[in-house]
């Protein structure tokens, strides 16, 4: 957190010395005190996990797209063909998260990426019970979310 | 140039999903499909009209306002969807007859529509299957005074 912080006030001693004070020029600014940050960390023995994190966001959001890309393209193919492929049906998955954002995003996560859909979660907040489109394979359905989606979420926000 | 054509190609991309989720909507057999084939290209088709938008004025302003849009909807429309099923299946909307697994069947309480969890989930599919079209048979809560 304090690099962030340390981040910003970079980003503004670089708008200062630039003379400009446009949102363009704090972006450009922010992005080079990152890149400098991030080559200095280990010199001045920082332990922050910021930069870890940037990584994983930025992992994490192309991983989502190329879920909803996937997802959305096999969903289209089943609607446009005339014969149904879907072998649908709701499977419980156990949870690892527990925090109610936690389960918040992944709930959102599974319902945004077309063919599963979160219907309710169980009240002592140990099961997931999710809607499917293609249920050929439950184990691995639910290892696809549990260690696509639930992993990915557990790394980001611990 | 390049850039109306680049604009030009994802609006039609962005069409062609919402055009789909519409196809979708006539072609899914159950609610349940309904809703998870529509809520979220609708959400895609519209996040490729955002960008097209972005591409064809590119100002900061208009690009963080198309940016902030498509965040938006990305986090409102699954909370819809997901509402809309939770109510479907707790009003009892039928699944589709060759639905293969049901493991939420019989996991509300008759009265609060509080939900349990299951003491163990197996990962074999053992869970309710739907092999013959049981489709008289009453799927869950039989006699619930809900």
């Amino acid at each position: 957190m304090s690099m962030f912080l340390l981040n910003i006030v970079y980003a503004i001693i670089w708008m200062i010395i630039t003379g400009s004070f446009k949102p363009e020029n704090f972006l450009g600014g922010f992005a080079i005190a990152y890149l400098i940050l991030w080559l200095l960390h280990d010199a001045i023995g920082s332990h922050s996990t910021y930069f870890s994190k940037v990584r994983q966001t930025i992992g994490f959001v192309l991983f989502f797209l190329k879920e909803l890309f996937k997802a959305n393209i096999r969903v289209a193919a089943d609607v446009l063909t005339i014969r149904h492929h879907m072998k649908p049906g709701v499977v419980a998955v156990p949870l690892d998260v527990n925090t109610d954002l936690e389960i918040t995003i992944l709930a959102n996560l599974i319902t945004l990426t077309p063919g599963t859909l979160s219907l309710d979660v169980s009240d002592d907040r140990k099961i997931l019970y999710v809607h499917g489109m293609y249920m050929e394979d439950l184990g691995a359905f639910r290892k696809n979310i549990k260690e696509g989606f639930e992993r990915r979420v557990m790394e980001l926000l611990r | 140039m390049i850039q109306d054509m680049l604009c030009a190609v994802l609006v039609i991309l962005g069409t062609l999903f919402i055009v789909i989720a519409g196809i979708g909507i006539l072609r899914m057999p159950d609610l349940f499909m309904r809703m998870s084939c529509t809520s979220k290209a609708t959400t895609l088709g519209m996040g490729f009209i955002m960008a097209a938008l972005a591409v064809r004025f590119p100002h900061l302003e208009i690009v963080t306002r198309a940016l902030v849009i498509t965040l938006f909807a990305f986090l409102t429309a699954p909370v819809a969807a997901h509402m809309i099923a939770r109510a479907a299946y707790v009003s009892r909307v039928p699944l589709w007859k060759e639905s293969v697994v049901d493991q939420l069947c019989n996991r509300y309480d008759r009265c609060t529509c509080t939900l349990e969890s299951c003491p163990v989930v197996d990962d074999s599919m053992t869970g309710r299957f739907r092999d013959e079209p049981a489709t008289e048979e009453p799927r869950r809560d039989e006699d619930a005074g809900v």
